[in-house]
C-alpha cells in the first residue's frame, strides 16, 4: 500500500451559536489513499461541510494537523498555498451558487487553466473544448452563460473546472444532492470514469448513504463532530456498529428489507 | 440590454430619459446655436424674453444673451455632475471593496475615515474646500466628489461583505485565484448594480451642489453656470424675474430627469437585472 495522499489528525473547530460554542469538528482524523474514494456520511449539521471547508483551507481549524502530498498543508500561505491548491479541488453542493453569475462556461475553465498555467496559452482553447467534451457536454455550450444552462450541466461544468487543473484530490461536498435522480446517476458514472482514467482521489461528502455506497471504497460516518465509524464500504453497511449508521441505513428504503440481486 | 428596454418601457423612465436627452442635446449643440463666449455682451441690458428674435430669451443686466447662458450652463452642470459622480463612485467603490474584503484592521481604519467624511455635511465640506483651493471647474468637481464618495463606499462595503461569503468566491479561492483578482473580478462587478442606482442620485446632488456654490459666488468665474445666472438675476428679481426663473427651470428639469431615470433604473435592476 502506498503512502496516504492526505492525513488529517485531530481536527477541531467550534462556532459561536447563540452565545454558546458548538463543536463542529471535535477531533476528526482521517486518511485518503491515492486513487481512493472516501465516502463521508452523516446527518445534517454533523460537521461534514465544515470538515470539507477545513481541508480546502476555506475555514481555519483551531487545532489539529493536515498533511497533504507529504507537506504540512496548514502551514502553507500566500503564493505557495495558491500554487499548491491546484492539487486539491472542490465541487460545491449548489451548482448555481458556485459560479460567478456573470461567468460563461469557457470563461470559468479558462480561469482555471490560466491560474495554474496547465497548458500553454495557445492550446487553452483546445483544452477547454476537450474538457467540455470529457464531462459529456455539447461543444456549443462553451460559449453560453452559466445562468443559461441546466443544473445538471452546471454541475458538469463544476466537475470540469475541478479536473481542469489535474488535481490529486477532489472534495465533493454534497455534489449531487441538488440534482434530480436521473441526472445524479450519470454524474456519479462520470466521476467513477474520471477516477479510473486519472487516478484522482475523492472525498465524497453526502447525507445520502445510497449515493455514497455507490461510489466509495471506504466509508466514514460522522456524528456531532466526530467520526464514529469507518471501514470498507460493504463491511460498514453490512454490519453497522453504531446507532447513527443504523438510522442512516434505515433512511435508505432500497437497502432495507428488499432482497438485493 | 433588456434592462435598458425595461427602463424605457416604464413611464417614469421614458420621461426621465426624454428630459435628459433634451438637456444633453442642448448642451452638445451650445457652440452651434449660441457660438462664441456666452459671457460677452450681446445686446441691450435687461431685454425681456420673446421680444428680439436674435435674443429669444432676452438679456441680463449686462446685456448678455440668456439663451447662450442657458445652453452653456447645461454643459457645465452635466460635466460637473457626471465627473464628480464618476470620481465619487470610483473612489468609493475601491475603498468599499478593500474595506469589505481586506478584513478587520483595514476595514476599521477605512470606515472611520468614511465616518469622518459623512459626519461633516457634504455641502459644508465642498464649500470649505473650494474657498481654500479656489474656484476653478476642476476644484469644484473635486470638492463635490470629496463630499459624496463616502456613501457609495458604505454601500459597496455592505455588498462585498455579503458577496464574499458566497460559494463562487470560495470556489475562486479553492482554485488558487489571487485575492486582488477575486476582489476585482468576482466580487466588485456583482456589488455594482445597487451602486449604479445610487450614481444617479449623486449626479443630481452634484448638479445642485455646483449650482449652490456658484450662487454663493464660489464657482469658476470664467464659466457660465446656472447657479451663477440665478445669483446674478437675484439682484433684479422684481424687475426681471425671468433672469432667475429660466436657469432655475433648467436646473429643476435636469435634476428631475436624473431622479426619474434613477428611480426607473433601480426598479428595472431590481426586477430581473440580477439572478
Amino acid at each position: 500500500m502506498t503512502a496516504p495522499l492526505l492525513i488529517a489528525r485531530d481536527l477541531r473547530r467550534t462556532f459561536a451559536s447563540g452565545g454558546r460554542r458548538v463543536a463542529a469538528l471535535d477531533g476528526v482524523s482521517l486518511e485518503i489513499a491515492p486513487g481512493e474514494t472516501l465516502g463521508l456520511v452523516g446527518a445534517s449539521g454533523c460537521g461534514k461541510s465544515t470538515l470539507a471547508r477545513v481541508l480546502t483551507r476555506l475555514v481555519a481549524p483551531e487545532a489539529g494537523s493536515v498533511h497533504f502530498m507529504g507537506a504540512d498543508w496548514l502551514k502553507l500561505s500566500g503564493s505557495r498555498l495558491r500554487a499548491a491548491r491546484r492539487h486539491m479541488q472542490m465541487v460545491f453542493q449548489e451548482p448555481l451558487a458556485a459560479f460567478n453569475p456573470r461567468a460563461t462556461v469557457a470563461g470559468v475553465l479558462a480561469d482555471a487553466l490560466r491560474i495554474h498555467a496547465v497548458v500553454p496559452k495557445a492550446e487553452r482553447g483546445a483544452e477547454i473544448a476537450r474538457l467540455v467534451d470529457r464531462v459529456g457536454l455539447p461543444a456549443a455550450l462553451a460559449g453560453r452563460s452559466i445562468r443559461n444552462i441546466s443544473g445538471g450541466q452546471r454541475q458538469r461544468v463544476a466537475i470540469a473546472r475541478a479536473i481542469a487543473v489535474r488535481p490529486r484530490l477532489v472534495i465533493l461536498d454534497e455534489a449531487v444532492s441538488a440534482l434530480d435522480v436521473s441526472v445524479r446517476g450519470r454524474i456519479l458514472d462520470l466521476l467513477v470514469d474520471l477516477q479510473r482514467e486519472t487516478g484522482v482521489s475523492y472525498l465524497f461528502v453526502s447525507h445520502d448513504l445510497a449515493v455514497v455506497r455507490a461510489v466509495s471504497h471506504r466509508i466514514a460516518v460522522m456524528d456531532a463532530g466526530r467520526i464514529v465509524e469507518e471501514g470498507p464500504a460493504a463491511e460498514v453497511i453490512a454490519a453497522p456498529s453504531t446507532a447513527v449508521l443504523g438510522r442512516l441505513i434505515d433512511a435508505v428504503p432500497r437497502l432495507k428489507g428488499k432482497p438485493q440481486a | 440590454m433588456s434592462v435598458l428596454r425595461r427602463l424605457l418601457s416604464s413611464p417614469t423612465g421614458a420621461v426621465g430619459v426624454a428630459l435628459l436627452a433634451v438637456i444633453a442635446v442642448a448642451a452638445l449643440s451650445a457652440p452651434w446655436i449660441a457660438p462664441g463666449d456666452p459671457l460677452r455682451i450681446a445686446g441691450p441690458a435687461l431685454l425681456p424674453p420673446f421680444t428680439d428674435p436674435a435674443l429669444p430669451l432676452g438679456t441680463d443686466r449686462l446685456g448678455r444673451d440668456v439663451l447662450a447662458g442657458l445652453l452653456h450652463g447645461a454643459r457645465t452642470s452635466l460635466i460637473v455632475g457626471i465627473a464628480a459622480a464618476a470620481a465619487a463612485i470610483i473612489v468609493g467603490s475601491l475603498v468599499g471593496t478593500i474595506a469589505g474584503f481586506a478584513g478587520r484592521l483595514v476595514d476599521e481604519a477605512l470606515m472611520r475615515v468614511v465616518d469622518a467624511f459623512q459626519i461633516v455635511p457634504g455641502f459644508l465640506l465642498a464649500l470649505a474646500f473650494v474657498s481654500v483651493a479656489g474656484g476653478s471647474l476642476s476644484t469644484v468637481i473635486l470638492a463635490i466628489a470629496l463630499s459624496a464618495w463616502a456613501q457609495p463606499a458604505r454601500l459597496v462595503r455592505a455588498e462585498v461583505l455579503s458577496i464574499r461569503e458566497r460559494d463562487y468566491v470560495a470556489a475562486a479561492r479553492v482554485l488558487g485565484m489571487h485575492p486582488v483578482e477575486i476582489a476585482l473580478k468576482e466580487i466588485l462587478p456583482n456589488a455594482l448594480p445597487p451602486v449604479l442606482a445610487l450614481a444617479a442620485v449623486i449626479v443630481a446632488a452634484a448638479i445642485l451642489t455646483e449650482a449652490a456654490l456658484s450662487f454663493l459666488g464660489l464657482g469658476d468665474p470664467n464659466v457660465v453656470t446656472w447657479g451663477s445666472m440665478i445669483s446674478e438675476g437675484r439682484n433684479v428679481l422684481r424687475a426681471a424675474p425671468f433672469l432667475s426663473v429660466i436657469p432655475g427651470i433648467g436646473l429643476v428639469a435636469t435634476v428631475l430627469g436624473v431622479y426619474l431615470v434613477s428611480e426607473a433604473a433601480s426598479e428595472a435592476l431590481g426586477r430581473g437585472g440580477r439572478p
